[in-house]
């Protein structure tokens, strides 16, 4: 049976070496069962917290939140003096990871606060301190503890604006911030002695990181030619020393294209999305996939919303480059399934994407400008105004569906006549 | 009166404008996907990318550059509530 580490010891709580010079000195959450309103966490979490050993002065990496700060100070005090302290690192503002900061600088008031460049214009707001001194840094940018160096790597939006991660070089070892974390409490702490945390480890990823799989690329381009790292220390969960280059891999995985696409080079995808009560929705969606599948190099498809659960269809969101909803108006509103959909997809990035909506109505059709606002407000493109069809189309108004498809599809590949409209002319 | 013409880049569409016109009064009509939030300037919801004719717009407040700070705006960042056009070529696009 694995020896847990000491995490207390006659009451007190205790540091935990990952190696001579660097300590964990963290607390442990392990009643939390929702985490920041969205996550559920079925053991709790930890705040990981740090301190560097140098031989000209002492780093703590990160805090805790603030309800653990006895903890985080119990341990800090184990293995420095606040003295000793001359560089605080902040790799994310989050309050569960700066909660015991002002209180920190109180006790160590030497100590400079490093931040990224994109904290700056947050760390005021969240700390409420207006003469708060610190340094902005970007990759690059390091600072010396004397035998011992801090580099710090500018990885924003994983996930707010602020993040980053700081490597230790003589040690190889990085503490990732929220990067490579999730919700995890186990008092074995390290990841060849904690419980299966597998499922943790992901569904953090799918809900934390899976929006800003860009950046997550990015910063895997900064962190990989790190390997081998001999530890990642991430913000929550276990620490990452057996294989640490794993989980790097696992996030390159995880960051790629959910679905295998066996779509061709040039040719663009098309999702038509419909829900439909008595067939006149379902109609202007077929008409308007027939419409586009007439324009080349454009695959479409072809869903009732009806017919699935919606973790499927975000993932064939996610990869796709236009999406067209179809809903019905019901009590001045789209349906229920069309905004349980829309709702879903804050967990993928939506940018420039092509959006479309349409719906048949039987007397006032506010869905479809609903729901064309909110594909805006998720910052897809909605090139082709909406189209409403009262009640049941007759043959002409199928042709406007026909060429509303038609219209998505050649602005997918470039096809679509720009217009030229005199603001005397707009309604 | 002087009149630009705005691009519309996200939609493709541009619009003939007489001298003095928000931003904000055209996108929403033409379906762009510049979102707004308080439409007075306080919000920084509406930042849009100005990729072409920045000198053709009026020259932002101080308030306007206080938000854009604030917001982390890139250089080439407007409020489209504040941004009133003056003449010429202008393109945009949501961010």
């Amino acid at each position: 049976m694995n020896k847990p580490p000491i995490l207390s010891l006659g009451g007190i709580p205790q540091a935990v070496a990952l190696s001579e010079r660097v300590h964990w000195i963290g607390a442990l959450d392990p009643n939390l069962r929702t985490f920041d309103i969205i996550l559920k966490t079925a053991n709790g979490t930890s705040y990981n917290a740090y301190l560097v050993r140098g031989s000209a002065g002492v780093a703590i990496i990160d805090t805790v939140k603030e309800n653990f700060a006895a903890d985080f100070f119990a341990r800090l005090e184990t293995v420095a003096r606040y003295d000793e302290i001359s560089v605080i690192v902040l790799n994310h503002l989050e309050p569960d990871h700066t909660g015991a900061l002002p209180e920190l600088m109180r006790r160590a008031p030497q100590a400079r606060l490093y931040i990224s460049q994109k904290a700056q214009t947050m760390v005021k707001a969240l700390l409420k301190q207006n003469d708060l001194a610190y340094t902005p840094v970007l990759t690059g940018d390091s600072v010396t503890l004397g035998d011992r160096t801090l580099q710090f790597l500018h990885t924003p939006y994983l996930h707010w604006p602020d993040t980053q991660c700081t490597y230790l070089p003589e040690e190889n070892t990085l503490f990732s911030g929220d990067v490579f974390g999730c919700h995890f409490c186990d008092n074995r702490l390290f990841n060849d002695e904690v419980g299966d945390f597998r499922f943790s480890f992901e569904y953090y990823y799918a809900h934390i990181m899976r929006p800003f799989k860009d950046y997550v690329n990015r910063a895997l381009d900064l962190i990989e030619p790190l390997l081998p790292l001999t530890n990642i220390a991430p913000a929550h969960g276990p620490l990452l020393r057996d294989r640490p280059h794993r989980y790097v891999r696992r996030y390159r995985e995880l960051s790629q294209s959910a679905l295998h696409s066996d779509i061709h080079d040039g040719e663009k995808t098309l999702l038509i999305f419909y829900i439909s009560s008595y067939g006149n929705t379902r109609r202007m969606a077929e008409a308007i996939y027939e419409g586009a599948m007439s324009i080349d190099q454009v695959r479409v498809s072809l869903y009732d919303l009806e017919g699935s659960e919606l973790a499927p269809f975000v993932d064939l969101i996610e990869g796709a480059d236009g999406i067209v909803f179809g809903t019905p108006t019901i009590n001045g509103d789209a349906v229920k399934p069309v905004w349980d959909l829309l709702s879903s997809l804050v967990v993928i990035n939506l940018k420039s994407k092509v959006g479309g909506v349409f719906g048949s109505y039987g007397w006032t059709g506010e869905a479809v400008k609903m729901v064309e606002d909110r594909l805006r407000g998720l910052k897809l493109r909605v090139p082709v105004p909406g189209l409403r069809i009262k009640l049941i189309p007759t043959d002409e108004e199928i042709e406007l569906c026909r060429g509303f498809g038609r219209e998505l599809a050649q602005e997918l590949n470039g096809l679509r006549q720009s217009k030229v409209i005199d603001m005397a002319d707009l309604a | 009166m002087a009149k630009a013409t705005i691009t519309f880049e996200d939609i493709n569409i541009t619009v003939s404008a007489p001298a003095g016109t928000r931003i904000i009064e055209i996108s929403e009509k033409v379906g762009s996907g510049i979102t707004y939030g308080c439409r007075e300037g306080d919000c920084g919801t509406c930042i849009m990318k100005v990729t072409d004719g920045w000198n053709n717009l009026t020259e932002p407040s101080v308030l306007e550059d206080k938000v854009l700070r604030e917001n982390m705006a890139g250089k080439h960042n407007r409020l489209a509530c504040q941004a009133q056009v003056l003449g010429g070529k202008i393109c945009v696009k949501p961010v």
